[in-house]
């Protein structure tokens, strides 16, 4: 039984634009997967799909070995938004609190399990503060111990990072395969981004537009666990050109230069 | 000795002494008539002499405008919860709310002062909770429905339903809209009270003695009345403001009695 198992996936919205065309992939337990592509590629979509927050059109969706909406309803996930999404009337250890909270567990444990987590993001000591108070990263770093508070098999981030600067996303990528490590969880990870896609993946899947679809699936062979100097790794920068070159062909844009001359 | 609050009050403070100074200056230098515009001296002396009988016309009508406001304020907010649950009864109802949340209703004071006895407090209380139902009510729905998306979004995910997406979520978000309300309102209850008291009001309340104070020529007291008005109205703002803070402690101050 895999993670994820998406067997003919497809999504028209109304007004008639086809988001998504058929899309196959089996995810395994413990991946990291990417997914990858312009605007248009039905990337989120799929991310939405798998969380049973849109309902595909036709096609079969298995979560954790059910349907995708009973893996919703048995909390089997966690999912991360580019906005951090945190109540602002809550502090940061109440919303972190909030899954175990509607889940019902008592206050002792509650409390316990919010210590791991800020332990786990390392933000100790901002159990009290209020998100208005914290800097983007700090405010995503939360939303993701929020998402992982419950103990998820599967984790769905839909370009976390996105809204935050170079350098702060370059640590938090180190932090989250770091937490990734620690909780071995399933990862679906939604971005814009090539090296990060190929920094943090065990396999890039890359998305094409109209009609959305799956153009190439790319394993990523680079030794975990994956440092700051794999950044500078040649192999890098050859799966990052892949991606690249993947990515191009799959919008139909023109192929690169160096095949362009004759 | 002041504190770094009291010394920002310093200012402000100034301003109200040297107005009430450059007053009382104007009246007296320019030998301006009674019944135009008394000096605060004036003003003053039959505040004091008179401040049992003034306290308790300003207890009558506080209680009218207090009436009132929790009347209207809680009717505004039961029907904006209804509203905005229920989606078809809000776009049936909405226009009109915000239409009457435009008209002068105090204009309806002397037709209410017909339907109930304007001696008795009913009377002045019936258009103060008209005046506060229709900001709370418009703004309550406003800020149930104000919810981000997003948020909604994230409850979907944890698989909960309507009613806790609805206490956990859009009560807090509407918090603020339904203070900012209630704020406008305690003013609204004031006026409302005290304008339905001038078209007919008892003997013993702030309305009424105002305008016959002012018809009698005796305006020292008209505007020593006034003055107890003006307290009042002040306090209850003030209260309904420090209630807003308390409860929505979360909120980052900008300003401490912005609207």
């Amino acid at each position: 039984m895999n993670a994820v198992s998406i067997k003919g996936i497809s999504k028209q919205f109304k007004g008639g634009t086809t988001a998504l065309e058929d899309i196959d992939l089996e995810i395994e337990h413990g991946e990291f997967i990417s997914l990858i592509g312009p605007s248009g590629c039905g990337k989120s979509t799929l991310l939405r799909i798998i969380g049973d927050l849109i309902e595909p059109s036709s096609g079969e969706i298995q979560v954790n070995g059910k349907p995708a909406r009973q893996a919703r309803r048995d909390h089997d996930y966690g999912i991360v938004f580019q906005d951090a999404v945190l109540y602002e009337w809550r502090t940061v250890s109440r919303n972190i609190a909030l899954p175990l909270e509607l889940a019902d567990w008592d206050r002792t444990r509650r409390q316990k399990r919010v210590d791991e987590m800020l332990e786990l993001v390392e933000l100790q000591g901002f159990g009290e503060h209020h998100p208005w108070q914290l800097s983007g990263g700090m405010q995503q770093r939360v939303a993701i111990a929020r998402a992982l508070s419950f103990d998820p098999a599967l984790l769905l981030m839909d370009e976390p990072f996105g809204a935050l600067d170079e350098m702060t996303r370059e640590r938090l990528n180190a932090e989250l395969l770091r937490i990734w490590e620690a909780s071995s969880s399933t990862v679906v990870f939604v971005t814009h981004s090539i090296a990060e896609a190929v920094f943090l993946s065990t396999r890039v899947v890359v998305m094409s537009p109209r009609p959305g679809r799956i153009s190439k699936v790319i394993p990523v062979d680079l030794p975990q666990p994956r440092t700051q100097g794999t950044r500078e790794d040649p192999r890098f920068f050859e799966l990052a050109t892949d991606v690249r070159e993947a990515l191009h062909l799959g919008s139909g844009d023109a192929p690169s230069l160096a095949e362009g001359i004759a | 000795m002041l504190g770094r609050r009291g010394r920002d009050w310093l200012p402000a403070l100034f301003v109200l002494v040297a107005f009430l100074g450059l007053w009382q200056a104007i009246v007296k230098g320019a030998h301006i008539q009674r019944f135009l515009l008394p000096a605060p001296t004036a003003i003053w002396t039959a505040f004091s002499s008179n401040q049992g009988q003034l306290w308790h016309e300003g207890w009558v009508t506080f209680q009218e405008a207090l009436g009132g406001f929790a009347i209207g304020c809680t009717a505004g907010i039961l029907v904006a919860v209804l509203v905005a649950r229920w989606d078809l009864v809000g776009s049936a109802l909405m226009p009109y709310a915000i239409a009457a949340n435009a008209i002068p209703i105090i204009a309806f004071a002397p037709i209410t002062n017909a339907w109930f006895n304007p001696l008795t407090k009913t009377a002045h209380m019936v258009i103060a909770s008209v005046l506060c139902f229709f900001p709370v009510f418009v703004n309550v729905v406003r800020g149930l429905r104000s919810v981000a998306p997003s948020k909604i979004e994230l409850m979907r995910s944890y698989a909960v339903g309507e009613f806790t997406v609805f206490r956990l979520v859009r009560v807090p978000t509407a918090l603020p809209f339904l203070f900012t309300s209630l704020r406008v309102a305690s003013v609204l209850a004031m006026i409302g009270a005290i304008v339905s008291e001038y078209y007919g009001g008892a003997l013993d309340t702030l309305g009424a003695n105002i305008n016959q104070d002012a018809s009698l020529f005796q305006f020292e007291k008209a505007w020593a009345e006034i003055l107890i008005a003006c307290i009042l109205g002040i306090g209850f703002y003030l209260a309904v403001a420090l209630l807003e803070r308390l409860a929505t402690r979360w909120q980052p101050r900008v300003e401490m009695l912005g609207a």
